[in-house]
C-alpha cells in the first residue's frame, strides 16, 4: 500500500472541516472545525515526510500545532468576551465591531 | 532479508499498518461527520476527541511516534480539555440556531466541499502517482527519531522555533487581557441599593422553586400556578425549556385540577368555624 491514502484521508477530513465552517452557526463549534482542518494538513504534513524520507514535515507539523494551541487560546477569549457582553456564542448575532 | 523489512524501508505501508489504516481512517471520518452532525457542542467535541485520537495512532503508525504522543497529549489532551471548558463556560445558551439566515447556505456549502475534496484528491493523486515513497528510516538512522527532530529543529529551524515563543507569550498574554474583567473596588454594591433595586424591579419575592416535591423528582418540572397553568421562572434556565414543558403537560394529562380545589382541608374547616362563630 502505498501512503498515498493517507492524503485522501487528509483531504477528505479537510473537506469535511470546510463544509463544518461554512455550515454551523456556534462559534466554538466552528471552531473544532478550523482544528480539524488544521489536523488535516498536519496529517498530510507527516505524509509528505515519509515519502520523501526527510522531517522537515514533522517539524512542520510541531509549528503547525504550536501556532494552533495559540490561536485557540485567543479565540476561545475573544468567544468568552463576546458571549459575555451579548449572552450568544452564534456567529449570526456577532455583526458589528462594537458593543 | 524478509519483505516487511524491506518495505520499512523503502517506506511502503507493512501489512500491519494498512489493517490500522483501514480501521482507523473510517473512525477518523466517522468522528469528523458525527462533530458537524452533532446538535449539542459538548458532543462536537467528544466526536473531535475520536478524530484527533485516531489522527495520532496514524502518526504513530507512520513512523512518527513523538508527534503522534504530542498530538494525543496537547490536542487531545490540553486543546479539547479547553474547548470543553469554555462550552461549560458558556452553558446551554451557546446552542446552534437552526435559522438559515441566507437561503440555500448548506446545500451550496456541501457543494463546495465536495468540489474542493475532488480538486484536492484529484491534484494529489496525479502529483504522487509513480514517486516511491522513500520512508523515514533512512533520516533518523543515525541519532534516532527524537535526536533527528531536535537536530533540524534547533538548526534549521533555529530562528522559527525561538519566534514561536515570542507568539506563545503574546497569546498567553492576549488571553489574559480579553479575559479579564475590570472590577473596581468602590463598585461594590451596597444591601440599602440591592433593596432598592428589587422593589423597584417588578418582583419582590425570590424565584418560585421548581414542582419538585408536589409531583415529581426532576427539577424540570415546573410550578403551577393557581390557575393551573404553567410558571416558566420556576425552571432553571439552564433546563431545556421545551422539556420542562413537555414534563409538565405529562404531568398535568390524568390530573383533574378542579379536584385539588375542592378537596376538604381540615385546617381550612376549623378556619371557616371560627369565623362563623
Amino acid at each position: 500500500m502505498n501512503p498515498d491514502y493517507y492524503l485522501v484521508l487528509s483531504a477528505l477530513l479537510f473537506g469535511i472541516g470546510a463544509v463544518g465552517v461554512l455550515v454551523r452557526r456556534n462559534a466554538i463549534v466552528v471552531f473544532m472545525c478550523i482544528e480539524l482542518m488544521l489536523n488535516a494538513v498536519n496529517l498530510s504534513f507527516v505524509t509528505f515526510s515519509r515519502i520523501n524520507g526527510n522531517l522537515d514535515g514533522v517539524v512542520m507539523a510541531f509549528f503547525v500545532m504550536v501556532v494552533a494551541a495559540a490561536e485557540v487560546v485567543v479565540g476561545l477569549a475573544i468567544i468568552m468576551s463576546i458571549f459575555r457582553s451579548r449572552r450568544s456564542a452564534s456567529i449570526d448575532d456577532a455583526n458589528l465591531l462594537k458593543y | 532479508m524478509n519483505p516487511e523489512v524491506v518495505a520499512a524501508a523503502t517506506g511502503m505501508a507493512t501489512t500491519g499498518e494498512q489493517v490500522a489504516f483501514w480501521i482507523l481512517g473510517p473512525l477518523a471520518l466517522l468522528g469528523a461527520v458525527g462533530m458537524i452532525f452533532a446538535k449539542n457542542a459538548v458532543h462536537s467535541a467528544l466526536w473531535l476527541v475520536l478524530t484527533m485520537l485516531s489522527v495520532g495512532c496514524m502518526y504513530l503508525a507512520q513512523g512518527a511516534q513523538f508527534l503522534g504522543f504530542v498530538q494525543i497529549i496537547v490536542y487531545t489532551g490540553a486543546i479539547m480539555m479547553l474547548f470543553l471548558f469554555v462550552l461549560m463556560l458558556t452553558g446551554r445558551e451557546s446552542g446552534d440556531s437552526v435559522i438559515e439566515s441566507l437561503r440555500g447556505q448548506r446545500v451550496a456549502a456541501l457543494l463546495v466541499g465536495i468540489g474542493f475534496v475532488g480538486l484536492l484528491v484529484s491534484g494529489l493523486v496525479h502529483a504522487v502517482t509513480g514517486v516511491e515513497p522513500v520512508g523515514l528510516a533512512a533520516a533518523t538512522a543515525e541519532r534516532g527519531e527524537m535526536g533527528s527532530i531536535a537536530n533540524s529543529l534547533f538548526t534549521t529551524f533555529l530562528f522559527p522555533f525561538e519566534l514561536t515563543s515570542a507568539l506563545l507569550i503574546t497569546a498567553a498574554v492576549g488571553a489574559m487581557v480579553l479575559a479579564h474583567v475590570e472590577k473596581r473596588p468602590g463598585e461594590k454594591r451596597s444591601q440599602l441599593k440591592m433593596v432598592n433595586a428589587r422593589m423597584r424591579s417588578g418582583r419582590m419575592s425570590p424565584l418560585p422553586g421548581p414542582g419538585v416535591f408536589a409531583t415529581s423528582s426532576s427539577n424540570a418540572t415546573p410550578a403551577l400556578l393557581p390557575d393551573g397553568s404553567v410558571a416558566p421562572e420556576s425552571v432553571s434556565s439552564l433546563v431545556d425549556q421545551y422539556e420542562s414543558q413537555d414534563v409538565a403537560r405529562r404531568h398535568r394529562e390524568g390530573a383533574e385540577l378542579t379536584a385539588l380545589e375542592s378537596i376538604e382541608h381540615p385546617h381550612h374547616a376549623e378556619l371557616e368555624g371560627r369565623h362563623r362563630s
